[in-house]
């Protein structure tokens, strides 16, 4: 009789033998085969003794403690990414300004309509005022939250600014956008302040998903000593109330006396 | 010692529930991501410990193993197992590891790090100098013979064996982890339990010896 492998027995002791009916076969009639295997589930089982320390009942907390401040705020699909809710609201605003600015373009080439360039004007303005009034409200917010960031626990050593990192990759591309539409439109003390704000919103976007207790410090000292909350609340109520003015009466036009000029 | 397989129902449950926490997570919850770690890290851990042969480099296995899942979750697929999948990212990683520490090791030329208590501590080599029971001693050699044995493996046989013979993974699920194909995963667990059985049968069940295989009788 013609006994079975050592790789045949190994492998069908391990559960991944080709032909397992066959040498289970082999086996029921070869007491010789049989002993061999028997020999094979000794060292087997031997090793089977080695202990593994147990971690702890309360192991997956202490794995989640130690990985939680590494997280990174989403790890999102890469279309989630671009669906989330906020970003489509930005992308919304940036979509109607340039949509806006694209059919005011379009008229102002034609000849013989000149009494329409001020309302033109007026228009282009007004969808400025609103889309940058709600970019500065919204950069405002994610700075007085950077200014208040604390340590999720008191133990950790470090500050988890994640959130307000990816906020001010966001805004950094709409304020290029603003920015470049305020320089076009003359607009140099509002182009002055998105200026301002796009470095402090680069500095944020660079800054790792951690600091510690003094980096932040120091970015908050940054955002202080450039008085770029002060500005920002000055120019978006000043658009705001510009806003308010354009509305009932577009033809108006009152802001060149505005707060912001004054200073 | 084959993973603790639970009831088919209770393991779709598990199933489900693992669903709904990474659909959730991927919604930006990251809390929800805390019931994934919360409850899969203690069978991540089983597989890092007897991959590694280690306390700390489990430990920073299992961790990274986590990491890596959360920051690959958009590429998980909602029909997979996050059990499976988290199983597979921390073989790999472990696998990472082994190599990185037989490099360090190298580099160092100092003798490999072994865990407080194991039988290769100076301590517990006094202790097996010291006159203990035959059995004990034995035993205590036995397991050091079985350290031995496992970590001269190559690192393709320690993750084939372990997966497969502990942790009862399917063939599949090991060769995608070796990146190779079934054929060959199979034939690294056979090399595997081979080259132990060489090194460890002389210490097992003493004076019998190991046939030459495949002969007549």
């Amino acid at each position: 009789m013609k006994h079975m492998t050592e790789e045949e027995l190994i492998t069908y002791r391990e559960g991944v033998a080709a032909q397992r009916a066959v040498i289970a076969q082999h086996l029921a009639a070869c007491q010789e085969c049989r002993a061999e295997l028997e020999r094979i589930e000794a060292v087997l089982a031997a090793l089977d003794t080695l202990p593994v320390p147990n971690p702890g009942d309360d192991y997956g907390r202490h794995v989640w403690q130690q990985i939680a401040p590494r997280l990174p705020e989403r790890p999102a699909r890469w279309w989630q990414a671009w669906l989330e809710p906020r970003r489509l609201a930005a992308f919304g605003t940036v979509a109607a300004l340039v949509v806006g600015a694209f059919l005011i373009g379009r008229h102002t080439g034609r000849p013989g309509a000149p009494d329409l360039t001020a309302s033109k004007e007026q228009i282009r303005e007004r969808v400025l005022v609103v889309a940058v009034g709600d970019h500065l409200g919204r950069s405002e917010m994610m700075l007085v939250e950077l200014s208040n960031a604390e340590p999720t626990d008191p133990a950790q050593k470090q500050v988890n600014i994640s959130s307000e990192q990816r906020r001010a990759e966001d805004l950094l591309d709409e304020n290029r956008l603003y920015r470049q539409t305020a320089l076009q439109q003359g607009d140099a003390a509002l182009a002055s302040v998105l200026d301002e704000l796009e470095r402090v919103l680069l500095d944020v976007a660079h800054t790792p998903d951690e600091v510690t207790p003094a980096q932040l410090e120091k970015i908050r000292q940054k955002i202080e000593a450039q008085g770029i909350l002060f500005k920002v609340r000055v120019v978006g109520r000043e658009l705001q109330e510009r806003q308010k003015a354009a509305s009932p009466a577009p033809a108006q036009n009152g802001s060149t006396d505005s707060e912001r000029n004054k200073t | 010692m084959i993973r603790m397989q639970p009831s088919v129902e209770n393991a779709q449950t598990i199933a489900d529930s693992d669903a709904v926490a990474v659909e959730r997570t991927l919604a930006g919850d990251r809390d929800a991501f805390r019931v994934l770690v919360e409850r899969h890290s203690h069978n991540v851990f089983r597989l890092a410990y007897r991959m590694t042969g280690n306390r700390p480099d489990a430990e920073e296995v299992v961790q990274e193993a986590f990491l890596r899942a959360y920051q690959k979750l958009g590429q998980f697929a909602a029909r997979a197992n996050f059990g499976t999948w988290v199983y597979r990212i921390a073989a790999n990683y472990a696998i990472d590891r082994m190599r990185q520490r037989k490099k360090e090791e190298a580099r160092k030329a100092v003798p490999a790090v072994h865990e407080e208590g194991t039988e290769s501590d100076p301590v517990t080599l006094v202790q097996d100098a010291a006159p203990t029971p035959e059995r004990l001693v034995h035993n205590i050699e036995l397991r050091k013979h079985m350290e031995i044995a496992l970590a001269a493996l190559s690192h393709s046989e320690r993750t084939a064996f372990v997966m497969r013979h502990w942790e009862g993974c399917a063939i599949e699920e090991i060769a995608e982890v070796l990146k190779s194909s079934s054929g060959a995963a199979k034939n690294t667990v056979f090399r595997a339990v081979q080259k132990l059985r060489l090194a460890l049968q002389p210490f097992v069940g003493r004076g019998t010896q190991v046939r030459a295989m495949g002969t007549e009788s």
